[in-house]
């Protein structure tokens, strides 16, 4: 059996088979596919996430940010609502908020001045009635007809989604009960912004939405992980997806595998050898009484929301074309962190981010296939680890979840199965 | 080295002279070398001036010990996974800021060029280190080096030190 995929100039086969997902190199590296995905994908029947409440903690507060390659704005309105808009002004079309955050009165477009308050309403439009009996705006023109065009925006925890969509179901829904209590797990105090990374990786953004529902590459990639027990697939954890398999939730328990390593034996990532000269870096603090030490936790399309050791950070996937995507990586801690703990969260922030020393690689990773998949299109990976189906498991020696994040994009890509 | 006995002069010539061998160490790849630039407790962290200018502590890489930093060359070496790269450090404007019981401040604008095996030089960080400089028997050291980096879009990953 094979899925076709008809772009506006010509189609690319999908293998589907019972053994293993597949998944065909075009759909990484073709314009037209991400063209498609703008519209079906992030302007389409999903939730992205966009940032965090307490970005915009205060009224007028505002932050610039994408939902694909769209501009958008986030605000903190009078009332303490949040509000999401396109950042276009109404009139020709420029940018009204430049900076990347800030905080104002009213949003102003520098171009000719027009006014909007923090919910994106036209307020003041300059010469509306002309000069002197001369110009102004036709007898037509109604003020409330030009504002800024608003999304749909929830939040789940201290997290904000928004959606251009007026048929997706609403947030918790599509989130699903797995993953808004993972979310709610980590957000259960108020927390505190710690500063942003932002890493520009040469790949498409598919790739690390894989790479990030992967358990498998985790312990096999990133030597810290598997040296020093951050995480090993012989641990106790699991990998669990939503009903429609679009998000995933992998977990892992530290100190879960002693003695119980051997499989690792060999491995380029398992290094005994291997000590820290300064181990503080590692001496962290239990946080968690369920004793799960590592979340990685990724909404459909755009969002990881992390906790490795004592490292809290969420990661925004921005694309901008097929070859290319901005990760944006906020780290946080709790309002109440006492000052050890604040060290250790800065110390930690040492293993994530773009100098991570664990995921570093991933970006490297993503490059890798990238680089080596620029042609024979219609050949295509094998994703069988685990057995080759989109369903939850209670180990980590599994791709389980990067077949599922296919079949989701299959159907949101309305991509549909056809016999061959 | 008695700091405050020697002449502006002569404090700016083994201020630059520090920086000099500093950059080279590292555009020569001689980076097991690198952590004996700083002295035993030291601060070196790379962070972006997004953050610093906000007053946010997440740094790209923060160190507070010289084993920090040889356990980064030695992750480098051995644990990481990156493309092979060279650098070019470009120093300009080197000041000294103030002498303050035996501390030396001091700033410097620094561009890094990266290298990749295609052999395209591309600008890879732009920013400025801020130092805390001390004299360690006849040799100076950054008992605190601070890059904050312009370039905060970093390409693909950072993991050789700046
Ligand atoms: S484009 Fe914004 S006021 Fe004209
Ligand atoms: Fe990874």
């Amino acid at each position: 059996m094979n899925a076709v995929i008809d772009t506006t100039n010509g189609s690319l086969y999908w293998p589907i088979d019972d053994e293993a997902g597949h998944v065909p190199y075009g759909v990484f590296t073709d314009a037209r596919i991400y063209e498609v995905e703008q519209e079906r994908i992030f302007r389409g029947d999903n939730w992205s996430f966009i940032g965090l409440t307490a970005e915009i903690p205060d009224p007028g507060d505002f932050k610039a940010t994408y939902i694909g390659d769209t501009p958008v704005i986030v605000t903190r309105d009078r009332e303490g609502g949040i509000n999401v808009m396109t950042n276009r002004c109404a009139h020709r079309g420029a940018l009204v908020c430049r900076s990347a955050r800030g905080n104002v009165d009213e949003l102003e477009c520098v171009y000719h001045q027009w006014k909007y308050d923090m919910q994106g309403k036209l307020i003041g439009v300059p010469f509306r009635r002309g000069l002197g009996g001369r110009g102004g705006m036709p007898e037509g023109f109604r003020m409330e007809q030009h504002g800024l065009d608003r999304l749909r925006v929830d939040t789940v925890g201290h997290l904000i989604f928004a959606t251009f969509s007026d048929k997706v179901e609403p947030l918790k829904d599509y989130l699903g009960a797995v993953i808004v209590r993972h979310i709610e797990r980590i957000c259960h105090s108020p927390i505190r912004v710690l500063g942003d990374e932002r890493q520009l990786v040469q790949g498409n953004w598919k790739l690390y939405a894989e790479n990030t529902r992967d358990p498998y590459h985790a312990s096999l990639l990133h030597l810290f992980h598997t040296t020093f027990g951050l995480y090993r697939s012989t641990q106790k954890g699991g990998s669990w997806m939503d009903g429609k398999k679009r998000h995933t939730v992998l977990t892992a328990s530290q100190g879960t595998d002693e003695g119980n390593t051997e499989e690792y034996d060999g491995l380029r990532t398992f290094n005994a050898e291997f000590t820290l000269r300064d181990p503080s870096l590692l001496a962290g603090r239990k946080e968690f009484n369920d004793g799960v030490t590592l979340v990685i936790l990724t909404t459909f399309p755009n969002l990881v929301l992390q906790q490795i050791a004592n490292t809290l950070a969420v990661r925004q996937t921005v694309t901008k074309g097929p070859g290319q995507f901005e990760l944006v990586w906020t780290q946080f801690g709790y309002e109440d962190d006492d000052e050890e703990m604040q060290n250790i969260r800065n110390k930690q922030g040492n293993l994530i981010g773009p100098a991570g020393l664990i995921s570093m690689e991933d970006g490297e990773a993503v490059e890798i296939v990238h680089e080596a998949i620029i042609r024979d299109q219609e050949e295509s990976s094998y994703i069988g680890m685990g057995g080759g189906k989109a369903e939850d498991t209670e180990h980590l020696v599994t791709e389980s979840a990067v077949i599922g994040f296919w079949e989701y994009y299959r159907k949101t890509m309305h991509i549909e199965a056809e016999a061959s | 080295m008695e700091l405050n006995k020697l002449s502006a002069m002569e404090l700016q010539y083994h201020v630059e002279q520090l920086q000099g061998r500093y950059v080279e160490c590292i555009d020569d790849d001689r980076l097991e070398q690198w952590p004996e630039f700083f002295t035993e407790d030291c601060i070196y962290k790379i962070i972006s001036r997004e953050n610093h200018e906000r007053g946010l502590p997440a740094a790209a890489i923060f160190c507070d010990s010289r084993g920090m930093l040889v356990d980064r060359i030695v992750s480098l070496r051995n644990a990481n996974v990156y493309a092979e790269h060279n650098y070019r450090h470009v120093l300009s404007n080197i000041l000294i800021k103030g002498l303050n019981e035996g501390v030396i401040s001091a700033q410097s604008n620094y561009l890094v060029l990266q290298t990749k095996t295609d052999g395209a030089t591309d600008i890879y960080n732009a920013g400025k280190y801020l130092d805390k400089i001390v004299a360690d028997g006849d040799v100076l050291k950054f008992k605190g080096k601070i890059a904050i980096f312009d370039t905060h879009q970093i390409k693909s990953l950072l993991v050789t030190p700046i």
